[in-house]
């Protein structure tokens, strides 16, 4: 008897403690392993120049935003005016156009404004896959060594950005 | 106005549940008659000041005044009028609203009906139910008021999200609230028992038809929203062990063990402690499916969007309200005797396995559904736990339960022999292990473990056949004469067995096929040929539709037309749903539903063949059918010979 109501309220006690932690922890967060490791190898023609080609060396040397989109992605173009105010920033970032048209983004980008330095063309969705990209957008942050240090799943808003995105770059631009 | 008055009306409410927890239990304790009896006039007076802020919230949704925050998030000028009405209950609010309403409502019918128990009993019930509705009406007004006002009021409403417009939703959460919160009436018997001193078997008495009615009210609302997930969400699946849909089940299964365990306690007088535990286990587990759904712990499709100030006060409301059971537990129970002996193989042993596979069946659910959130508390990163594991572990768990259902009901209580069981039901389970062995024969491959499925719940309808037949004869004037409550038995178990044999069959030779179709093209499932004939625009009140026309034939004879649509709300959700079109069948579901066009009029089209899943919704509304049979036997309803009948078995006496 004294064993069973021990038992009981510990594993009572122990329920309602893991649910107090849990309360603390957000569920819909998922982070990548991609964070804390050097950007992944891939190489894609490049949108605007299809000789040319474009892979992780392109997010070398200075601190870089990867942003993946597709012209078909709605959840993109919501986002597509805080890239292009980020731009005016100065923030550099590369675009990595996830099984698109070629067509269809070019008039994307003609209309909606280019916020892009390079935009590579992944039509198969290869390079996305190395990147573990499961839905569009996704937006990366690589350092000037060529590691990725955060991954935003879903579109940037003016809160991420603010507390999260450039408070990271001015970081990692000072380092 | 009206909402001011809703909200007024709440206050009100939550100011009565206050008194119905307090004067009445203080009335029980110190035998004062006048206070034990205002319980009655406070359960009533509670119930219509809810009912007034219900019909309050449901006046502004059919008014559309968008001035109501709740309103414009969930409503739309465009939406259908008895969808407005249902959309009362679409967001976080106005279901906590109707929950509480429920509550209040159980609060009525126990008032109503308990005229025949004991002042004192009837007091702390009622009282009990009081302190719950206040736990309720608190987190309601405190964190989610439905009323609050938005200002400036917006022209048009944001919309109830598409997938809640659907008849099964009509039905589904008021039938799952209503089992939710019948098992508080449960709860409230158990802890007025343990306050009393009184646990015995005319508290078990009392306390079954109440239960049984919450578990039936519970069975349906499960099996709707599975029947309800099944067409409407466009996948075809009918159970995903969703972290919600955990929350439920896991109510429903210590729920079916407590009525089997009050069996025990009404017709033995054993297993009191027991029973009184599971009540508590069972409104614990509601209150933790609260939490879970509202408070954002976990990622579900069904989760309400939350904010932490509504986990922080459910999970207080979970801490206080079951560590206080809990403590009046460890210092009642001990004081509780064992009732009567049985033997090792007897009906309370039966009952007992019984008990113990649903609790670890429940405990088994609890840790897959919990498991992704520790492992994410302990910092060991985030994992999400999936049908693999449910289904790995439940079926070892439900065969055997199945197999006891089988041979529960021939074995004696108090004591009996193997060897007469065996006898009872050698039959049985020969017929049953040759039937289900030959069974899946006609279909694609014979599998061992769906011929195990088949000749369990053979094997339970075949022994419910032969008692039957050696009790009555199937003379139809036998059966009428047979006990409703036995009668239930046998009926909610035949469900079961219904639905194990729609679980095999459809898990083990279901087809679905994701194919690219263009006008014209035919593809073959199932031995089935669908033809799709491509998709023509059309028009809905408050939604434009692609509608595709799939033909299906067999052997070259046509067989039915199916009609899928992929619809786009007008409001400003925007996000296209998919409606399936089914052509249901007693042996097999045929189900269509659209995909993503592709170019030239092709789309990806999704065909499922779902062989006996019908079995599924009819076993569900057998075993509801069955409880509610049983619920409705005589002996509950004549009046018990009162306080001597139950003094003679109360607290101390073994």
């Amino acid at each position: 008897m004294v064993m069973r109501l021990a038992i009981s309220g510990v594993v009572f006690a122990l329920l309602v403690g893991l649910f107090w932690v849990g309360l603390g922890l957000n569920p819909r967060e998922l982070p990548s392993p991609l964070v804390g490791r050097p950007a992944p190898a891939f190489q894609i023609p490049d949108l605007f120049d299809p000789e040319r080609q474009v892979s992780q060396a392109d997010l070398r040397n200075r601190v870089t935003l990867l942003n993946v989109w597709a012209s078909w992605c709605t959840s993109c173009r919501a986002e597509h005016r805080h890239l292009l105010a980020l731009r005016r920033q100065g923030v550099r970032i590369v675009g990595l156009n996830y099984k698109d048209d070629r067509a269809a983004a070019f008039g994307y980008l003609e209309s909606g404004g280019n916020p892009y330095e390079i935009v590579g063309f992944d039509q198969s969705g290869n390079a996305g896959i190395e990147w573990g990209v499961y839905g569009t957008p996704e937006t990366f942050v690589i350092d000037r060594q060529g590691v990725v240090r955060y991954k935003h799943v879903g579109p940037l808003n003016e809160v991420v950005i603010r507390d999260e995105l450039l408070p990271l770059i001015t970081e990692l631009e000072r380092s | 106005m009206l909402p001011e008055i809703g909200q007024f009306a709440l206050a009100l409410a939550l100011a009565l549940a206050l008194v119905q927890g307090v004067v009445p239990l203080a009335g029980a304790a110190r035998h004062h008659v006048a206070w034990m009896s205002s319980a009655r006039y406070a359960a009533f007076a509670q119930f219509l000041m809810v009912a007034i802020a219900y019909g309050c919230l449901t006046a502004a949704f059919i008014n559309n005044d968008f001035s109501v925050q709740y309103v414009a998030g969930n409503s739309n000028t465009l939406l259908p009028l008895y969808y407005r009405i249902t959309a009362v209950w679409g967001g976080h609010e106005g279901s906590l609203l109707l929950w509480v309403l429920m509550l209040a409502g159980w609060g009525v019918a126990v008032a109503t009906f308990s005229r025949n128990l004991p002042l004192d009993m009837a007091a702390r019930v009622l009282g009990v139910l009081g302190l719950v509705s206040v736990g309720f009406l608190s987190f309601m007004i405190f964190t989610s008021n439905p009323f609050v006002r938005l200002f400036p009021a917006p022209v048009e409403g944001y919309d109830l999200n598409p997938m809640l417009q659907d008849p099964g939703m009509i039905y589904h959460p008021p039938l799952l609230y209503m089992g939710y919160v019948g098992f508080s009436v449960a709860f409230a018997f158990a802890i007025a028992a343990l306050l009393s001193g009184r646990l015995d078997a005319a508290w078990a008495r009392w306390s079954r038809p109440w239960t049984t009615i919450a578990w039936v009210s519970l069975t349906c609302g499960i099996g709707l929203g599975s029947w309800w997930a099944y067409y409407e969400l466009g996948w075809g699946g009918w159970w995903f062990w969703d972290p919600v849909e955990n929350a439920s089940f896991m109510p429903w299964l210590t729920g079916t063990a407590l009525i089997h365990s009050l069996a025990v306690t009404e017709k033995r007088g054993t297993f009191r402690n027991w029973t009184v535990m599971l009540a508590i286990i069972t409104f614990g587990l509601t209150l933790l499916g609260a939490f879970l759904v509202r408070s954002g712990v976990i990622t579900s499709v069904h989760a309400f969007a939350t904010d932490p100030e509504r986990g922080v006060f459910i999970l207080a409301f979970f801490a206080v309200t079951i560590g206080l059971s809990l403590a009046l537990y460890a210092w009642r129970a001990p004081q509780v005797g064992l009732g009567g002996r049985f033997a090792a193989w007897s009906r309370e042993t039966m009952l007992l396995l019984n008990n113990i596979l649903l609790v670890i069946a429940a405990a088994v659910v609890l840790l897959g559904t919990i498991y992704p959130l520790a492992m994410d508390a302990l910092g060991a990163g985030k994992i999400s736990v999936g049908p693999p594991y449910f289904d790995s572990v439940f079926a070892p768990l439900m065969l055997p339960l199945a197999a006891l259902i089988a041979i529960g009901p021939l074995v004696r209580w108090k004591q009996d022999q193997p060897v007469r069981t065996w006898q009872r039901t050698r039959l049985a389970v020969i017929a049953a292990a040759a039937a289900g062995a030959v069974w899946p024969l006609f279909y694609a491959n014979w599998s061992p473990l769906v011929s195990l499925g088949l000749f369990v719940a053979l094997w339970i309808v075949l022994a419910i056949g032969l008692e039957l037949q050696e009790r009555t004869r199937f003379a139809p004037t036998a059966l009428a004469s047979l006990k409703p409550a036995y009668l239930g038995m046998h009926v909610a178990h035949l469900g079961l067995a219904l639905l194990m044999i729609g679980v095999a069959m459809v898990k083990g030779y279901e087809v679905e096929k994701d194919v690219r179709l263009s006008p014209g093209e035919t593809v073959e499932v199932a031995g089935y040929a669908f033809t799709f004939r491509g998709t023509i625009p059309q028009r809905g009140p408050n939604y434009m539709a692609d509608r595709g026309t799939v033909e299906v034939a067999r052997g070259g004879t046509p067989v039915t037309t199916l009609y899928p649509e992929k619809r786009t709300y007008a409001s400003k959700r925007g996000m296209p749903m998919t409606k399936a079109s089914l052509d249901r069948g007693v042996l097999r579901d045929l189900y269509a539903s659209l995909g993503d066009p592709l170019d030239k009029g092709a789309w990806v089209i999704r065909i499922y063949y779902k062989p006996y899943i019908s079995w599924l919704w009819a076993g569900c509304i057998l075993m509801a059918l069955g409880g509610l049979l049983a619920a409705s036997d005589r002996r509950y309803r004549v009046a018990v010979p009162g306080k001597q009948a139950a003094g003679a078995m109360a607290l101390g006496r073994t």
